[in-house]
């Protein structure tokens, strides 16, 4: 046991209370003040001295938002297109970790490394490629090109983390469905996919996140109003109209509802997916 | 069984791991290989993607690149954005882990303050953005409480004034961008067995030997391959500075991936656009050898 009495021991403890205070403030401020900054209205935004909590509380910047049909579609968009992505994604990805986690084949290495690379390569380096190809087969402005351009993207990372976790499944389940003369494809879906459940979600929780927020190539390959997704819809509100800051910031934490609310209830796949590339 | 089906049998495992595999390996092969060939291709050539029989530049757009006094204040910017970047997150990271991990908070404050303190890195990078023109506008909250504290003289222009716009956007990032360390510093944290600490206080080691000497060192790993990680992630930074300045005021802010976004989509240069992709491609090709060799290595 360690002596908690002494002055000094107090005033460590002390010191280090107040740093967590400036921590927090560091950390936790910009948020708060979006979200208080989303229930002024505008003139109030810059009052000075700078009001804390809304002194004239208004909904009106939410109003605004949800109330235009214009708005409303940059949400539809993301929705669909990470939902899509997200789907598709996990699928492939299931698919490869199998192979992966219960074959020993030629080339397996090499794959592996080639996979673990690709998460690396700079998007802006594939963005032109992108537009060229997606221009010349007719899919420029479409959800096709964001959803096959996304793919590629969360592949990487999906297939690595669905191993990560199919390693950890014991091989003895799948072994005795081939005792019983059933085949690999009937392993996948009878004992692998039921109890896989959790690095689904982790990587379903990490696709959806990536899709959510990407913003270069939905900038580029996409033009029409109907056809943008969230983030490029903020920068677009910010562009029409430079001081309507209250709906800005009501469009945000309407954008960034769906990671707050993942991350509440599913802290742990959340946290999982976050840190995939990482630990290994 | 039969002879017969058990070579069927195992002609079936050898090849169904290739079955399994095969439509990641078309998607990444056509729409990952393929593109990289083809970038390099159209860097060159002249007026790539816009002509349909583009003719051979051999290193001519390379040549304009390296010509280019903006393609190396990009490059200076992206290494000072990213080194700063880095260092800071890693920083913060590490003292706000060491903090939550101390056995002088009370858990369940500890608990609400690990998920306080991850909140920047639930908002997507535009949002970000966003916040942070809010924050600094010239009459926005920071500067009326600098003000108010003395700390600046009069309302500064943080994203539009050329001193201090590099800065404004590196500190946003590194705002955005701790709480990664910081997650997986923690669970690092959790794994050092708790002997080394019980042994070192019996030799009467001081809490700041302790950190050098244990802490530290056992981190290491984690250390190491997420500043790397983070390093290649944060040189490809493009939404965050394309929001807060665009690359400006009067290229303050350029950075690689602006930079080339502008003269690919601005200036429609496709071709000298692709060749400063490539050159960002080989930079992070290198950095990622060197993350592969260290993950193999451990």
């Amino acid at each position: 046991m360690r002596k908690r009495h002494t002055p000094k021991d107090r005033l460590i403890t002390v010191a280090l209370h107040v740093a967590l205070a400036a921590g927090l403030f560091f950390a936790a401020f910009p948020i708060y003040w979006m979200l208080s900054s989303s229930f002024k209205s505008n003139t109030e935004i810059f009052a000075l001295p700078p009001t804390i909590l809304p002194k004239a509380f208004t909904l009106e910047a939410y109003a605004a938002i949800l109330g235009d049909p214009v708005k409303l579609r940059f949400f539809f968009n993301s929705y669909f297109v990470a939902g899509a992505v997200t789907v598709l994604t996990v699928l492939i990805a299931l698919l490869a970790a199998y192979g992966f986690s219960r074959f020993d084949f030629r080339g397996k290495g090499s794959l592996n490394t080639l996979i673990i690379s690709t998460q690396t390569i700079p998007p802006i380096t594939l963005l032109i490629p992108f537009f060229g190809l997606v221009v010349s087969y007719g899919i420029f402005d479409t959800y096709v090109a964001l959803i096959l351009t996304y793919l590629v993207f969360t592949l990487p990372y999906a297939i690595l983390l669905m191993t990560g976790y199919l390693n950890t499944l014991p091989r003895d389940l799948d072994e005795a469905v081939a005792v019983d003369g059933g085949s690999s494809w009937t392993a996948l879906w009878r004992v692998i996919v039921p109890i896989s459940l959790p690095g689904i979600v982790a990587t379903s929780v990490y696709t959806f996140l990536l899709c959510w927020n990407e913003f270069l190539f939905a900038l580029t390959l996409t033009k029409s109003t109907s056809m943008r997704t969230v983030p490029i819809g903020i920068q677009l509100l910010m562009g029409q109209h430079a001081f309507e800051w209250n709906q800005m910031m009501a469009m945000s934490v309407l954008g960034s509802l769906p990671l707050l609310i993942i991350y509440l209830v599913a802290q742990r796949y959340f946290l999982a997916g976050m840190t995939a590339g990482s630990v290994k | 069984m039969t002879r017969q089906k058990r070579t069927h049998h195992r002609l079936k495992r050898a090849v169904a791991p290739y079955l399994y595999l095969s439509p990641s390996l078309v998607i990444i092969g056509l729409l990952m290989l393929l593109p990289m060939v083809t970038v390099i291709g159209y860097s060159f050539q002249n007026s790539a993607v816009l002509r349909r029989d583009p003719s051979f530049a051999g290193l001519k757009h390379y040549q304009a690149i390296f010509d280019d006094p903006v393609f190396w204040a990009s490059l200076w910017h992206t290494l000072y954005f990213t080194c700063m970047s880095v260092v800071f997150h890693m920083t913060i990271g590490m003292i706000f882990a060491l903090m939550l991990n101390s056995d002088r908070i009370n858990p369940t404050l500890r608990n609400i303050l690990r998920v306080l303190y991850i909140l920047p890195w639930l908002f997507t990078a535009v949002i970000i953005a966003v916040i942070w023109r809010l924050l600094l506008e010239p009459n926005g909250v920071v500067n009326s409480i600098l003000l108010q504290l003395g700390i600046i003289g009069s309302k500064v222009e943080w994203f539009s004034s050329p001193r201090t716009a590099l800065h404004a956007v590196t500190f946003a990032n590194i705002w955005a961008g701790y709480p990664l360390f910081m997650v997986s510093l923690l669970a690092g944290l959790q794994g050092i067995p708790k002997d080394f600490y019980e042994a070192a206080d019996i030799d009467g080691a001081k809490a700041y030997q302790k950190l050098i000497f244990i802490t530290i060192p056992q981190l290491m790993p984690i250390i190491i391959s997420i500043s790397l990680l983070d390093f290649i992630w944060t040189m490809q930074v493009f939404p965050l500075i394309w929001i807060t300045t665009g690359g400006g005021p009067i290229y303050a802010t350029e950075v690689l991936s602006t930079y080339t976004y502008k003269l690919a989509f601005s200036s429609y240069n496709l071709s000298q656009a692709s060749a400063s992709a490539v050159v960002i491609l080989l930079i992070s090709l290198g950095l990622t050898l060197f993350y592969i060799r260290y993950q193999k290595a451990r």
